[in-house]
């Protein structure tokens, strides 16, 4: 039985962590259509930044994780706002470059941090196990479950209930329509970018208690998130949040249960969606 | 001998119907004006003629041939053609190279991965004679998009041409010209044989309504008033429709 | 003007060997032939048809790995070559028809799913693939008893092939088939409505381009002696996609620049700088702020310009021929 109920909680947990990293990538591509491929490097390079203000600045978990953060947004705001705004619609500049930034990135980590794997420990009070109802469970995957859910409430807030919400809603049914009422299309373009990179990058530090972080973790999660927009639809913060739990569920039972076919068992529904309902499960437009 | 038969069209997006019930019947060789404000669904009748849009109700026959069931492409080959409100050509290739597309479409020729199309002598001289006929072989090598709206306007009516249809719809042909192309469009037209039925969609009544022979006005999906000319411009419900906008 | 510049080409081509200095370079100019012949079939689709595939290096994987596979149970080479294309095909057109139900953005989400999907078989499925060990060859085929061990020999047989590909994509690309195939990029609806299948014409692109994967995964693994996992990685696909958008789409040599830009940068420039992997990433981002439609389209205009420039003594723009 506790086989299936730390199943269980790892899937959650990293459904969690995947919600943290899709979400923005939903939004960007939701909103600006660009399958934005520098995203996973966000995520280790939010881990990256976040473990060297811990280890080498002494920082505490949270506010390392923070600024990491912030520094992943303005970087990505940089990157929106010089280089994809020109871009618009061209599908293959928007590859070629957000794949060129990521090469950059994953190098330039790789001479900072060097190749070998970097563990950060879970902040203390969330270090070793709660008991439950006679049950015994992880602490800190406990709270990225918390802190997922709490981040999409945040989220679902900002989306539904105020105007810089009401105006990606609009920018993300209609981006044309949204112009002619006045939408400052571009600038919000750049903050829904930065938004989506930092909680990428704040999703890295996050989880590297869990994955630790090395070179090729960027191209590890990118499918991922990937997969997790395409099941729950591009746009949608309920969709980003139950693809997170659904690919969360697969990769774990996958790779536990038919090891073999884990991938398999991961993109197949990707395949079977993509082709059935193009907009995933809760989406407005097909990609 | 009818060319067209459309039948009970019926056609819904979402909550809005764009075609209530549409029966609409074009002889052979007939030259018919589709009139109607915007939104009446004009060219939305065209797409399901075409098969671009399938209908949810109703029949689209083309001469002895029901359609209705038929990919549009299929119908290209059955003598069906089209031009479109907004130009969509291929704006980077020559004016030439948009004809020869044409011509292409309907003939074997387009599965063959060996043949060099530049050594296609058939073709090119069909090509350029199509373009010499509506006034432009001499710029057949000009790119389209440096030629001038009206030159790409008469481009797009000699393609739907060189398709050698039965039946040619025209959507909004006039659109954006000026009088002096709108002069040369209409001399065009008027080259047409009689072997090929003309349907148009048009805006512009002063270089329309002599050129119909039986006019249909269309309002919010419905066929209106249908007649003559002279029927259909006297009929009280034709002036309600547009003065009563 | 042309033909001559394509005979010194082959010349300089063919006399490799003689010039380039050691079989180390022989063996870098056998790399570029076989990334070329992969971007040029991934251009088919890419520049052609218009579909960006970031799957491609699935369908080249399943042709090395079958030939690996058979070779390690005893087949022959002709045997395993004969399965690998057989088999490349069929996945290529099972892919095909479910890739595309979309087009744009949801063809790249499928293919690289596509893509990952063969990969983590090749990675998993441990018993067949031996998973990140890979799979190792021992011997080369030798058409006609002639050796191909030597890296001269080996390198004469992908420049044949090489060759012939590159004369196939010539005359595609001007073929009746290939203006079809461009034209349902351009304007898909106009092209339905002048009479073009054109789901049949796409799903025929596929399966030239897969055809194109297969040849280059054969030569890939008989290069290597070696197939692992790591080639059918998204990297991998996303590799070979550069190539392409950066050497040019759409033209017969950009996808050739393309695959002697990357693998210049990654076999003989990781020599002298040790972050070439960035260099490669700030190439391709200034290739895409300057040249945008890549580097051989790119180069041709600065050339006109410099030319017109030179001609009347200050700057011309030059007109834009058609096509």
């Amino acid at each position: 039985m506790s086989l299936w109920l730390v199943l269980t909680v790892n899937s959650i947990a990293f459904g969690g962590l995947l919600f943290l990293l899709s979400a923005g990538f939903s939004l960007i591509f939701g909103l600006m259509r660009i399958p934005n491929l520098t995203h996973g490097s966000f995520f280790m390079l939010g881990a990256y930044f976040g473990a060297s203000f811990v280890i080498w600045g002494s920082a505490p978990f949270w506010l390392a994780a923070i600024i990491g953060a912030v520094l992943v947004a303005l970087l990505g705001g940089l990157l929106e706002r010089f280089v994809l705004r020109r871009l618009a619609g061209q599908n293959e500049a928007q590859v070629l470059v957000t794949l060129g930034v990521s090469f950059m990135i994953a190098d330039l980590c790789l001479m900072e941090w060097s190749g070998d794997p970097i563990s950060v420990e879970a902040p203390s009070p969330l270090q070793g196990v709660a008991r439950f109802g006679g049950l015994i469970f992880p602490t800190y995957r406990i709270a990225i479950i918390l802190l997922a859910l709490i981040v999409a409430v945040a989220l679902w807030a900002l989306i539904d209930g105020t105007r810089l919400g009401a105006m990606i809603r609009a920018g993300v049914d209609d981006p044309q329509m949204a112009r002619i009422c006045g939408i400052r299309v571009s600038t919000l373009f750049t903050v829904v970018f930065c938004l989506g990179a930092g909680l990428a990058g704040f999703a890295g530090m996050i989880g590297s208690p869990i994955l630790s972080i090395y070179p090729g973790l960027d191209s590890d999660m990118l499918p991922l998130a990937l997969v997790v927009v395409i099941l729950g639809g591009t746009g949608s913060l309920l969709g980003s949040l139950l693809g997170s739990f659904v690919v969360g569920f697969l990769y774990n039972f996958g790779q536990a249960l038919l090891p073999e076919l884990a991938y398999f068992v991961l993109f197949l529904p990707m395949v079977l969606i993509l082709v059935m309902r193009p907009q995933g499960l809760f989406g407005r437009r097909a990609p | 001998m009818t060319a067209l038969a459309i039948q009970q069209l019926d056609k819904s997006f979402g909550g809005l119907r764009v075609a209530r019930g549409i029966d609409l019947v074009v002889e052979a060789g007939e030259r018919r004006l589709i009139i109607g404000p915007n939104g009446a669904g004009k060219t939305t009748l065209f797409s399901l003629i075409t098969g671009e849009i399938a209908p949810d109700g109703g029949s689209v026959a083309l001469f002895d041939d029901d359609i209705t069931r038929m990919p549009a492409r299929r119908r290209a080959h059955l003598g069906l053609a089209r031009t479109y409100q907004i130009i969509t050509l291929f704006p980077k290739d020559t004016l030439l190279h948009n004809l020869l597309l044409s011509l292409l479409g309907l003939s074997r020729l387009r599965w063959n991965p060996c043949a060099r199309l530049a050594k296609q002598d058939a073709l090119q001289q069909e090509a350029r004679q199509r373009l010499a006929e509506i006034g432009l072989g001499h710029i057949a090598d000009r790119p389209l998009a440096q030629t001038s709206y009206g030159e790409r306007r008469r481009v797009e009516i000699a393609m739907a041409l060189a398709q050698k249809p039965r039946v040619l719809l025209l959507d909004e042909p006039f659109a954006g010209l000026s009088l002096e192309e709108r002069r040369e469009v209409r001399a065009l037209l008027a080259t047409v044989p009689r072997d090929v039925t003309i349907v148009m969609i048009e805006h512009d009544m002063d270089v329309a309504l002599d050129f119909a022979d039986r006019i249909t006005v269309m309002h919010l999906g419905e066929i209106v008033v249908e007649g003559a000319r002279a029927e259909v411009v006297a009929d009280p419900r034709t002036r309600e429709i547009y003065l009563g906008e | 003007m042309k033909r001559v510049g394509w005979a010194v080409a082959l010349i300089v081509l063919a006399a490799v060997p003689l010039w380039v200095g050691g079989s180390f370079y022989v063996n870098i100019v056998s790399q570029i032939l076989i990334a070329a012949i992969f971007a040029l079939g991934l251009d088919i689709l890419v520049g052609y048809a218009g579909l960006i595939s970031l799957g491609h290096a699935g369908l080249f994987g399943i042709a090395a790995y079958t030939v690996a596979i058979l070779l390690e149970h005893g087949f022959g080479h002709s045997v395993a070559i004969i399965a690998a294309l057989g088999m490349t095909l069929a996945t290529t057109m099972l892919f095909a028809v479910l890739a595309l139900r979309t087009t744009g953005i949801g063809f790249i989400m499928i293919t690289l799913a596509l893509g990952q999907l063969l990969w983590g078989l090749g990675y998993r499925w441990i018993d067949l693939t031996h998973g990140d060990n890979g799979v190792s060859g021992t011997s080369r085929p030798m058409p006609f008893n002639i050796s191909l061990d030597s890296a001269d020999h080996f390198y004469y047989a992908t420049l044949l092939i090489f060759v012939a590909v590159l004369i196939g994509m010539a005359i595609l690309t001007g073929s009746a088939f290939g203006a079809s195939l461009r034209g349902t990029r351009d304007q898909p609806r106009r092209m339905t409505a002048l009479g073009f299948d054109v789901w049949t014409i796409r799903f025929i692109a596929c399966v030239m381009s897969g055809l194109c994967s297969a040849v280059a995964g054969i030569l890939f693994f008989y290069y290597n002696e070696f197939i692992s996992p790591h080639a059918l990685a998204l990297s991998a696909s996303a590799e070979v996609l550069l190539m392409v958008i950066a050497g040019g789409s759409g033209t017969l040599l950009g996808p050739v620049a393309g695959a002697a830009l990357v693998v210049i940068m990654k076999s003989v420039m990781s020599a002298y700088i040790e972050r070439w992997n960035f260099t490669l990433g700030a190439i391709f981002v200034l290739i895409v702020l300057f040249m945008p439609e890549g580097l051989v389209p790119g180069s041709r205009r600065l050339v006109r310009f410099l030319l017109a420039a030179a001609k009347t003594g200050r700057g011309a723009a030059p007109a834009r021929s058609g096509g």
